[in-house]
């Protein structure tokens, strides 16, 4: 009955369900190479990041790809989140269990930058186009420098907080300070790991492709394709954008969070405009509006560094060189139709043989 | 069009395996050039014999924006690298240094690389943030660090034992600073331009603004800049000026610094300025009228124009190599690699040692030896990993530095 049912399923669930199968194949067999000790620690090492990277990929894709809106401030939000998730843990870390302060991590890390997705989007989805993007990009920066400049301590009398610098805090002498301006958070104790991160891109997969694919999802598509029609149709056109707009925010934050708790140290100026450009990329990449082609792209393009790194300073050459013949290959119209005909040929040969047989 | 993408792809492997083929292919060729050596010089006395070499692992950022440090390091470990393999007529160390963009996930894949690689020892990473990930990697998997520049407490902290620092603490630089200038009296009103999107530079800061409150200094201005907007200083210039300051204290690095200097030029103002390790190499900017310089000091550990042997012979030799004169960077990449054939030489370690004895051997070594190299004579570590030397300031004269004091 299940085969014969996937057969007469939709097909949009079902290529939900091949996403879906990808990420637990994906981490089956990972599991199994490295129980046999088959992978190297370098690959090992760059599984957090991979599933950080995807989220990060699935949600601006939402915005990017489903919205129709260029945001360039993507790696802000990721900044929050993993600042207010980090933050909390560090402090609950040791007084709480693991499986009440850990979850408690993601979600305030997911709802801070929730909030501020709300808080950019209603003034800034009011503009479209190029104005969003510089709007989002100016964001982006100004919640690094904010971070930077952002000095917080908690001794016995409490929290103490400053903008200027970490002496006018005035905290007492075995006081310990939890963020310290540019060098940020440190001394994180490591939580991340593989299976908190696939956890992740299932539950952002679940949310977002189910997102999509119902009432919600199609009026934000609609007010892609046409935001006149859109809106004579009756659609609240603030409404769909800022739910698409914030829920792609919240799991920025959650993917900051893990990508936070990955490393004992966490510095503002590593979530700048390169960072939200390199997601843009991974999006792009992937195709806009496609979210395994996100999820593919995010983790091929996340490993090819490393797997570059015998290369030397060429590697960076190497990157740039793939990203262009990729990019290439998916979008050239030639290129696309010459792909068009050789699948045609594949699957016209296949025909005749069954003509034939 | 296919046949063009998969030769495309070809290329790059065969790319790939040529550029791993020709590192192995290098280091077995100064394998090969060390065994022949050895057999006619008289040297490889100690314990080294072997020829299988001990491997270190280099982190810092070959590309970028730190790029001039990481390479700085990166040319110091080498040469350091180099002169002992070819001293001992035998390969004792061999060196496999790797990139991080100075960023704390590059630097832990990196570092991941290098273990994978068989490192056994690591020389890195050079700058503070990329450090306290790593060293929190090296504290787990107990692997012995010494970082050659990476000043933040925290990176000791993060080691747990494990990290040992070649360079000062930044707080140590700050107080050491204020403790100076105030002895001294080198200024009534004091002007401060830092770096407040930096670690090091707010480091140094931070403890120095707290000393000098304790000793009575009178600091009139704070300016501060950060990475985005490092270009045009005159601002902050032109603040401490209309506060009348006569001394600016300058806890940034030597490329800023050169910007301080210049607006300081263009509008007149003379104050004395003085610096911290971080202002060395400023007499080495390609384009910089260095007579700008005159008059600066600085606190720092290591100078290219000391007259001492061993300063002499590193400075000569790295010249000759790259064709510029050290900075401290490369100095103190170089310490690191000696300070570890120190405790070759005296057997603590040898290369058959798995990585985690090798860790424990050289953190009980660490702890009681004295080492004397290019930034400083009888240094000594305490157990968490911070450095005991003594700090010497020097003031730039005539395109050189001529030590004024030191301050213990």
């Amino acid at each position: 009955m299940p085969l014969s049912r996937l057969k007469h399923m939709k097909k949009t669930t079902r290529s939900n369900l091949i996403t879906f199968a990808i990420v637990i194949v994906f981490y089956l067999v990972v599991q199994i190479l490295s129980g046999a000790g088959v992978t190297s620690r370098s690959f090992e090492g760059q599984l957090v990041p991979i599933c950080a990277y995807v989220m990060l990929a699935i949600s601006l894709n939402l915005t990017v790809g489903f919205l129709g809106e260029l945001s360039l401030g993507h790696a802000g939000f990721m900044s929050v989140g993993a600042f207010s998730g980090v933050l909390l843990w560090t402090v609950l870390g040791d007084s709480v269990p693991v499986y009440v302060a850990l979850p408690l991590a993601f979600i305030v890390g997911g709802v801070v930058a929730g909030i501020f997705g709300v808080i950019v989007g209603v003034p800034v989805l009011r503009l479209s186009g190029d104005y969003l993007a510089i709007v989002t990009l100016a964001f982006g920066e100004i919640i690094k420098n904010i971070i930077n400049a952002c000095y917080l301590g908690i001794d016995e009398n409490g929290l103490h907080f400053s903008m200027t610098d970490a002496t006018s805090l005035g905290m007492e002498p075995d006081g310990k300070m939890l963020i310290n301006g540019a060098m940020g958070i440190t001394g994180i104790q490591k939580a991340s790991t593989f299976t908190i991160g696939i956890v992740l891109v299932l539950i952002t997969l679940i949310v977002i492709l189910n997102m999509i694919n119902s009432r919600t999802g199609r009026a934000v598509m609609a007010i892609r394709d046409n935001e006149i029609a859109a809106q004579s149709v009756g659609i609240n056109l603030t409404r769909y954008k800022l739910t698409a707009f914030v829920m792609s925010a919240v799991f920025a934050g959650f993917a900051g969070v893990l990508y936070g708790l990955n490393y004992s140290s966490l510095v503002a100026s590593r979530f700048d405009y390169n960072t939200s450009i390199q997601i843009l990329v991974f999006v792009v990449l992937g195709g806009i509006g496609s979210i395994r082609g996100s999820i593919i792209a995010a983790a091929l393009l996340t490993v090819l560094p490393e797997v570059l790194r015998g290369l030397q300073d060429y590697r960076m050459l190497i990157y740039a060189i793939v990203l262009i013949v990729v990019m290439i290959f998916n979008q050239s119209p030639q290129i696309v139709a010459w792909r068009k005909r050789i699948v045609a040929r594949f699957t016209g040969k296949k025909d005749e043989k069954k003509g034939v047989a | 069009m296919k046949k063009l993408i998969s030769g495309m792809l070809a290329a790059t492997m065969a790319l790939s395996l040529a550029a791993c083929g020709g590192t192995e292919t290098s280091s077995a060729a100064t394998g090969s050039d060390g065994s022949s050596s050895a057999a006619t010089s008289e040297g490889g006395t100690t314990a080294e014999g072997t020829g299988t070499p001990i491997h270190l692992g280099g982190i810092g950022p070959l590309t970028g924006d730190n790029a001039a440090y990481g390479i700085a390091v990166n040319n110091g470990a080498e040469l350091a690298v180099n002169e002992i393999n070819a001293a001992a007529g035998t390969e004792v160390f061999a060196l496999d240094f790797q990139d991080d963009e100075s960023d704390s996930e590059k630097a832990v894949n990196a570092f991941n690389t290098l273990l994978d690689g068989g490192m056994q020892v690591l020389v890195g990473p050079v700058t503070s943030n990329p450090s306290i990930s790593v060293a929190a990697e090296c504290a787990s998997e107990n692997i012995f660090m010494l970082t050659p520049s990476a000043s933040s407490v925290d990176v000791v902290t993060a080691g747990e034992g494990t990290a040992f620092q070649m360079c000062f603490t930044d707080p140590n630089q700050g107080l050491t600073a204020a403790d100076y200038i105030a002895d001294n009296s080198l200024g009534t009103a004091i002007g401060i331009i830092y770096d407040s999107s930096d670690a090091y530079s707010t480091g140094i800061y931070t403890a120095f603004a707290k000393e000098a409150g304790e000793r009575g200094l009178n600091i009139v201005q704070t300016s501060s800049f950060t990475s985005d907007n490092n270009t045009d200083l005159s601002t902050q210039v032109q603040q401490c000026q209309q506060a009348g300051a006569d001394l600016v204290f300058l806890p940034i690095y030597y490329q800023q610094a050169s910007q301080v200097l210049i607006a300081a030029n263009n509008i007149g103002y003379t104050p004395t300025f003085f610096g911290c390790d971080g202002m060395d190499g400023i007499l080495g900017i390609d384009g910089f009228d260095t007579s700008l310089a005159d008059g600066l000091m600085l606190l720092c550990p290591f100078s290219a124009y000391g007259e001492d042997d061993t300063t002499k012979t590193f400075v000569s030799a790295y010249e000759a190599a790259y064709g510029e004169t050290p900075n401290q960077f490369a100095a103190d990449a170089y310490d690191c690699v000696y300070a570890i054939y120190q405790c070759v030489q005296d057997g603590t370690i040898t290369p058959d040692m798995s990585a985690q004895d090798m860790c424990d051997a050289l953190k009980s070594a660490f702890t009681s030896m004295s080492f004397s190299g290019t930034t400083g004579e009888n240094q000594t570590w305490a157990a968490d990993g911070t450095i005991s030397k003594e700090p010497k300031v020097y003031q730039v004269q005539d395109g050189a530095y001529a030590l004024v004091g030191s301050e213990e």
